[in-house]
């Protein structure tokens, strides 16, 4: 691949040994950046900050000491982290103005690290959406076909990655919303184990399934920014500790002799794009030829997962939305009469449709005499999937199948459509509520536009899963 | 509002329950880690992110809220569950900044319990339904004449542990010893500052009066922060009710708030303006997990509650009186320790029983008095009690001297290293040197002479008389009992 960025330790390394000096890295960022705003992948640049931090790293190295892990590594989030240097929107016009008093846990571990934040990617507000169309500044296009959408609610990351804007991205992952645009864009990307990132500093959607997502163009580089950013924080009481023996692929595997792969038969559906099955089975051949076992396997209740997923997903964003009132942050009508006038207005004009949409069957679904017949039932659904599937897990080691029923769709087909819109999660809500980790890697194109292979495994065993995808892509790329 | 008749009001039965809000003194907020004593502090300085609700923002729960509630449990007679979880009350106020309370609606950490209480000799015992924790909201003031009201955020977040009854309670009297019993309780646990002046505890009434086995429509008078508001508040309510269904007029259930001024509660929300709180399991939060281990340490960590109490000194032989003036003033100021020094001489029952007797009669009092500047320091205490009752005990101390003695080491910040040679200094150590007591005695004798001839005629009540003239002539330093068999023997013989 002739690519722009080098491998993400290797940028390290040359900044830590002087031989690549940040300050050239953070300008190669704003500049492809600059030459790339015609697809709106980014809000805003957070260019001032990130060339005095450059500078300050590019000093320390002068100065005989080492800057981190990712010294010098320029990156992009998704603007619902709170990142110092710009405005946090969350795309949505009720928090313009809204300038981070904070910093997210894992921004924090990155800087910490040495990394560096040049700008805040486009997403659908609060990331409700999976084409980055419902955006309060305008849809991301897709780096592959600009009448495409690139998928969402990390449109803008899963672009930005594509179009080499920086070596990484952050996205976040509340149903599918990291690994559906990796799929519709043609790059990698990672859902953690639920909790093994914080989501502290993080604008929540749906605080059970939320997680960070990472967004790069190889499995390595997401496995080395994953070795920087996760374990326990005390400051979200969800996290868990990460894996002792790290993430970082130093030992890649050879082959897959011995291991049982599940093709998720909910997933092959006739209503699924045949291109897109078609691209899938072809994969599975590959790592059978890694010398893996590939089966067809059924579990019956994902096909209640996107149900259940709009009923819990709306409850929790009806519940962390109602902060957002005007008060304290954001925007607020600044000619309203009276507490009730301001409440009404500052939400009424400050959240979208979608948002309203959301709040409306999140508010119905916890109403009391509703509380037991949608959302008591939804969780009782939602520990059924989380044993099939655990079972499910007892014969198999993976389960892999595509992340999206299609390719990416043109810009503006769904956006009168909510459900059709809703459809685009159907095959990554799964991991979401059962809080398993899943990649999705580029396995071909179907007319050109790019089709993501989603692989999932069992709780907590996110390394062995970025080792499978690493050697995954590499057979893919062959 | 007029007074219903004893002949009416006997006709209704009363129910009330009563929901209390106590503030857990912990040093921290119950989610995040800044200050929790709001008092005296500017407002909106004791905040954080995650008081403010901004965007991104988590809840990380207080362990030490969690230890404290689990100590109420015992207090409350009841045992703290091993598994509970938070929920989310949702509701548009200003003072709440994630639109949201936390608090704990599904799975409380305290279900069920008892509190004992005693109506003038009567005893009670009122049912507890549940307690758990939610976090407090803040302040809205609302500056006369202006056209915008005032948030400050500096309580919210504070721990508060919400105790709420069964419909056990049948009088103001029993509401108001409730009340008052629940305070003794959480101050006794140490789960709380319960200064109810700062509103580390506020009582929300529920009064209904019916004619017959059913209950009848109830009202609930909210924020009271006295016992005497509580009583006073169920007292209106009820004549209120009875007034209104003897008119045939129906009882709204409604919010009501109590006007200390005016000594009347008053509607502020009707039912069709209640909310629905769409409680949700808070996804923030991890279930509260206890091991035995820590509800078996927590137990074992808990003093002597109030009853307990109550009949150990009753068995010291205190009255009741004497045993509620004592436990009042153990919590009045915690400097004092009657309580633990009696408690660590238990074993000596005649020590303790003297100890208890000087603490209601003596020091107690003593410190009442404002015009007293008592600066002894608790831990010193053991050592003066200890002195005195030896004296005592050899003889060397009248009960008048004792209590001078008290009274005079109280003022001391140190002790004096001798405090028998300090009660001599002081003149305090009573006379049993015979050869002085008769000289003494022959005075009196000679200056009574109707007296002494009364005692002669059999009149014994006389003997008192000439002993009390003795006491004086020694400005209380004669032992009584060795002055009053000089005498017979001068007299009589």
């Amino acid at each position: 691949m002739n690519s722009k960025w080098l491998p993400i330790n290797e940028i390290a390394e040359k900044v830590n040994n002087g031989s690549l000096r940040a300050a050239d890295l953070v300008d190669q960022a704003l500049k492809t950046i600059e030459q790339n705003t015609e697809y709106n992948a980014i809000i805003v640049t957070t260019a001032d900050r990130a060339r005095e931090r450059a500078s300050q790293i590019d000093k320390l190295i002068k100065s005989g000491s080492k800057a981190g892990m990712l010294a010098g590594v320029p990156f992009i989030a998704k603007d619902n982290f709170l990142v110092f240097g710009s405005e946090t929107t969350a795309a949505s016009n009720i928090l313009k103005g809204f300038n981070a008093p904070y910093q997210a846990t894992v921004i924090e571990k990155l800087e910490a690290a040495g990394a560096i934040c040049v700008a805040k990617a486009n997403l659908d507000a609060f990331g409700h959406g999976g084409s980055t169309e419902n955006s309060d500044f305008g849809p991301t296009l897709n780096p592959h076909d600009k009448t495409k959408v690139p998928g969402g609610s990390s449109g803008g990351s899963a672009a930005a990655v594509v179009l080499e804007m920086a070596p990484f991205a952050l996205g976040t992952d509340t149903g599918g919303s990291s690994r559906q645009p990796a799929s519709f864009s043609g790059c990698v990307g990672y859902k953690p184990t639920y909790g093994l990132m914080s989501r502290s500093g993080i604008i929540a959607m749906a605080s059970s399934t939320d997680t960070v997502g990472v967004l790069g163009r190889d499995v390595s580089d997401v496995a080395y920014v994953t070795e920087c950013i996760s374990g326990k924080d005390p400051l979200d009481s969800t996290t868990i500790e990460s894996n002792p023996a790290g993430y970082m692929i130093d030992k890649p595997i050879k082959d897959l002799k011995g291991i049982k792969i599940g093709l998720v038969s909910e997933y092959m559906t006739d209503g699924v794009d045949e291109g897109v099955k078609n691209s899938i089975k072809d994969t599975a051949k590959k790592l059978e030829s890694l010398g893996a076992e590939v089966i067809p396997v059924s579990i019956p209740s994902l096909s209640l997962a996107l149900a259940v997923y709009y009923i819990l997903v709306p409850a929790e964003i009806s519940s962390n939305l109602s902060r957002y009132d005007g008060q304290r942050f954001g925007y607020s009508d600044p000619n309203a009469k009276d507490l009730d006038e301001s409440y009404t207005n500052s939400r009424t004009r400050g959240f979208g449709k979608e948002a309203k949409r959301r709040i409306m069957i999140g508010t119905h679904v916890l109403s009391s005499g509703y509380y037991e017949a949608y959302y008591k039932k939804a969780q009782l659904v939602r520990t059924k999937i989380i044993n099939e599937v655990q079972k499910t897990f007892e014969s198999v080691d993976y389960l892999i199948g595509p992340a999206a029923p299609t390719t990416a769709f043109e810009l503006g087909s769904s956006t009168n459509d909510p459900l059709q819109m809703y459809l685009a999660d159907i095959m990554t809500v799964g991991a979401s509520l059962t809080g398993i980790p899943a990649i999705v890697i580029p396995a071909g194109t179907v007319s050109g536009m790019p089709v993501g292979l989603q692989i999932m495994s069992p709780q907590k065993s996110d390394k062995s899963l970025l080792e499978v995808a690493q050697l995954a892509q590499k057979e893919i790329n062959k | 509002m007029a007074k219903v008749s004893k002949e009416i009001r006997d006709k209704y039965s009363v129910t009330i329950g009563i929901e209390c809000h106590v503030q857990l003194k912990t040093n921290t907020k119950l989610f995040a880690g800044v200050s929790n004593d709001a008092r005296g502090a500017a407002p909106n300085t004791l905040i954080s992110h995650i008081c403010m609700g901004l965007p991104g923002a988590l809840p990380v729960v207080n362990a030490r809220a969690i230890e404290l509630a689990s100590r109420a449990a015992f207090a409350l007679k009841s045992t703290p569950s091993a598994f509970s979880t938070f929920d989310r009350k949702h509701y548009f106020y200003p003072d709440l900044p994630m639109g949201y309370q936390i608090t704990q609606f599904y799975d409380p950490i305290v279900v069920g319990g008892k509190v004992h209480t005693n109506v003038d000799g009567t005893p009670h015992v009122v049912s507890i339904t549940r307690a758990h924790l939610e976090a407090d909201a803040g302040k809205n003031t609302h500056p006369a004449g202006a056209d915008y009201s005032l948030v400050d955020l500096n309580r919210a977040g504070t721990p508060l542990l919400e105790i709420v009854s069964d419909p056990d309670i049948h009088s103001p009297a029993e509401a108001r010893a409730y009340a008052h019993e629940l305070y003794l309780l959480m101050k006794y646990a140490d789960v709380s500052d319960a200064d109810l002046f700062h509103g580390n505890m506020r009582f929300d009434v529920n009064v209904s009066v019916s004619m017959t086995d059913e209950l009848g429509t109830r009202t609930e008078t909210k924020n009271l922060n006295s016992f005497k508001s509580v009583e006073k508040a169920a007292e209106y309510e009820i004549n209120r009710q009875i007034g209104l269904l003897e008119q045939g007029v129906k009882i709204d259930q409604e919010t009501r708030g109590w006007d200390d001024g005016s000594q009347k509660t008053t509607s502020q929300r009707g039912k069709e303006q209640a909310h629905d709180y769409r409680y949700m399991p808070d996804p923030d939060l991890p279930p509260i997990e206890l091991s035995e281990d820590f509800i078996a340490r927590i137990k074992e960590t808990l003093p002597m509650m109030p009853d307990e109490w109550r009949s150990k000194l009753a068995g010291l032989g205190l009255d009741v009186s004497q045993i509620s003036v004592l436990l009042e003033a153990e919590v009045d100021n915690s400097n004092v320790e009657y309580l633990l020094i009696l408690k660590n001489n238990l074993s000596n029952k005649n020590y303790a029983k003297q100890l208890a007797n000087w603490f209601v009669n003596i020091e107690i009092p003593y410190r009442r008095d404002e015009a007293n500047n008592p600066r002894i320091l608790a831990p010193q205490k053991p050592k003066l009690y200890k002195a005195v009752y030896d004296m005592v005990e050899a003889n060397k101390l009248s009960s008048t001297s004792a209590r001078n003695l008290i009274q005079l080491l109280l003022d001391h910040e140190e002790l004096p290293d001798n405090i028998e040679q300090y009660a001599t200094d002081q003149g305090l150590v009573q006379v049993s040197n015979t050869d002085e007591l008769e000289k003494i005695a022959d005075t009196v004798i000679e200056d009574n002479s109707q007296a002494v001839a009364d005692i002669k005629s059999g009149e014994m009540k006389a003997l008192g008389f000439l002993v009390g003239q003795m006491m004086k002539l020694s400005k209380g330093k004669a032992n009584p009992s060795i002055a009053q068999e000089i005498l017979k023997n001068k007299i009589l013989s």
